[in-house]
């Protein structure tokens, strides 16, 4: 059973921030390291690989350091999110060159290259691989010496849905091993859909923690904007702001709509069409105006 | 200290068709400058001892070195993909060790090997001149391989720098100010010539002793620095 502990960490380039004050534990199974792109995700993932010291702080796994501590690479692989990799290599020279470098030979490498179907392109120089096979090469070569943490800058990147599907059974399999697998996205539903445990970080601070429900809970509970367009705005805003379910309208002149705030997601959005059509008002447009992920990360730094 | 993972692929990747090219260009130029002079001028030692010095010596094993030695470690660095060989169980002054292992043999193959064989063209080695100049190539690959390496491993623009170096301080410099000369990687392995060739003909600034301890110093001290700041290699995130 490894552990990864991040104890108030910051770390800063300059007079920037990027991580500020975090302190988290990663244990066995699957943990998703969630936030916008720029939250310091990458910056977080490369302290705790043993590649940036932090400015303040320890990283430490299982109560060792990580940094400047070359034998802990024994336990940790890790899948980067850089694209170079020794691309004049074939598959397999550059798993086998992986399994060297651990003390390993060439049955671990293919033992890897199995574990991500890999061998039927092993051959083929790693320059010609699309993104999704540079991915699970990348995979094999962290796997190779059967690490107990694996760490993974966000991995689904540039991958088709087929590819996306296979490593996250791939990573769920570790994951039910007792591995502590840890990958960051900036995307919800990747999150969502593998890991039950996440840890969210936005502008450098660490936003959220715990089981995925009950943050997602947090996020679609909070006020829902929408941007409404009618036939009637006024006699529209007049009918909803009666129903509890709104807490404030306001009718934007400048854009010409109604800017509307809803507190009970799933009533306000039975409510409009009712509404509308009592009265009689035809929708023009109906658009939630705050629903991409950087918003729900504000709201959750703001909760 | 030496690990033959790290050096095939520091090979592989050094010799890859477009640097082989550039690595194999000099050398060329050196055996086609060797035969023209040779038919032109016939066999005089000190013509031999011009080209020789002129070019191979001053121009064509730095540069060699520069390629070789940042081109070691410089373009793992810039691309991130050094990754694998740092997130491995490998002390970091071992890739460094063979890093440099590999440099100066690649070095000592694109620059002494031509530097013998275009001696031995231009005078057929008379008065040493080949093998001094030889040995010479052989003893600043050493130096270049090392001192580049460094380059390669603490800045971006380590091909940059080590042009300017082996270019602008070396030939330039040196041809102008005394003090350089002393300072100098060439100097010093024209010292080690002189040694054996005996004569005239082949002369440095620097005497031995000094010579032998600056090529050591120097030697040993860049390559150890290397493992250090390799030990404390920031690999900047994509953000």
């Amino acid at each position: 059973m490894t552990t990864l502990s991040i104890d108030h960490v910051s770390r800063w380039f300059g007079n920037v921030v990027a991580v500020n004050d975090i302190t988290m534990t990663i244990g066995p199974g699957v943990t998703g390291l969630l936030g916008p792109n720029g939250a310091g995700k990458s910056t977080l993932i490369n302290m705790m690989g043993g590649f940036l010291a932090p400015s303040t702080g320890t990283v430490t796994l299982d109560g060792q350091p990580v940094w400047r501590n070359e034998a802990i690479y024994r336990r940790i692989g890790i899948v980067p999110e850089r694209e170079a990799m020794y691309d004049f290599l074939t598959g397999r020279e550059f798993v086998v060159a992986n399994a060297e470098l651990h003390g390993l030979g060439a049955s671990a490498a293919q033992k890897a290259l199995a574990t991500v179907e890999m061998e039927y392109a092993q051959d083929r120089r790693i320059s010609t691989y699309s993104k999704g096979m540079r991915q699970r090469v990348k995979m094999a070569s962290a796997l190779v010496h059967e690490p107990s943490l694996l760490l993974l800058d966000e991995p689904f990147n540039g991958m088709d849905p087929r590819q996306r599907m296979q490593l996250m059974d791939l990573l769920r399999k570790m994951g039910d091993e007792g591995r502590t697998v840890l990958f960051s996205s900036h995307i919800l539903e990747e999150v969502e859909q593998l890991a039950r445990h996440i840890e969210v970080v936005v502008a450098g601070r660490h936003a959220a923690s715990g089981d995925f429900r009950r943050i997602r809970r947090l996020m679609t509970d909070r006020p829902h904007r929408y941007l409404v367009r009618s036939s009637d705005d006024r006699a529209l805003a007049a009918a909803l702001i009666a129903d509890p379910s709104t807490s404030g309208i306001e009718v934007d002149h400048s854009e010409g709509a109604l800017r509307i705030q809803a507190v009970d997601f799933g009533r306000f959005t039975a409510l409009l069409p009712k509404v509308a059509r009592d009265h009689g008002i035809r929708l023009l447009t109906v658009s939630p105006s705050d629903e991409s992920l950087e918003s729900v990360f504000s709201y959750l730094v703001a909760a | 200290m030496y690990d033959p993972t790290v050096a095939r692929l520091t090979y592989r990747a050094l010799l890859g068709r477009r640097r082989a090219l550039i690595l194999g260009a000099l050398p060329l130029l050196l055996i086609v400058l060797a035969v023209a002079v040779r038919a032109l001028t016939g066999a005089d030692d000190q013509t031999a001892a011009d080209v020789l010095g002129g070019f191979a010596i001053a121009t064509m094993v730095p540069i060699i070195g520069v390629i070789a030695g940042t081109g070691a470690i410089g373009p793992e660095i810039d691309d991130g993909s050094v990754v694998y060989l740092l997130s491995k169980p490998l002390k970091r002054p071992t890739i460094i060790f063979t890093k440099l292992i590999v440099a100066i043999a690649v070095t000592m193959v694109f620059s002494a090997l031509p530097t013998l064989i275009a001696g031995l063209i231009l005078n057929g080695n008379g008065q040493q001149i080949a093998v001094a100049y030889t040995v010479a190539a052989l003893v600043s690959s050493i130096a270049y391989s090392a001192l580049f390496l460094l380059l390669g491993t603490v800045s971006r623009h380590a091909v940059v720098f080590g042009l300017v170096y082996a270019l602008v301080w070396e030939a330039l410099f040196g041809s102008l100010v005394p003090g350089a000369r002393t300072l100098s990687v060439q100097q010093w392995s024209l010292a080690v010539a002189h040694k054996v060739a005996g004569g005239d003909l082949v002369t440095s600034t620097v005497g031995l002793p000094t010579a032998t301890v600056l090529l050591v110093a120097v030697t040993v001290l860049a390559t150890w620095y290397a493992g250090q700041k390799l030990r404390a290699l920031k690999l900047a995130g994509e953000e």
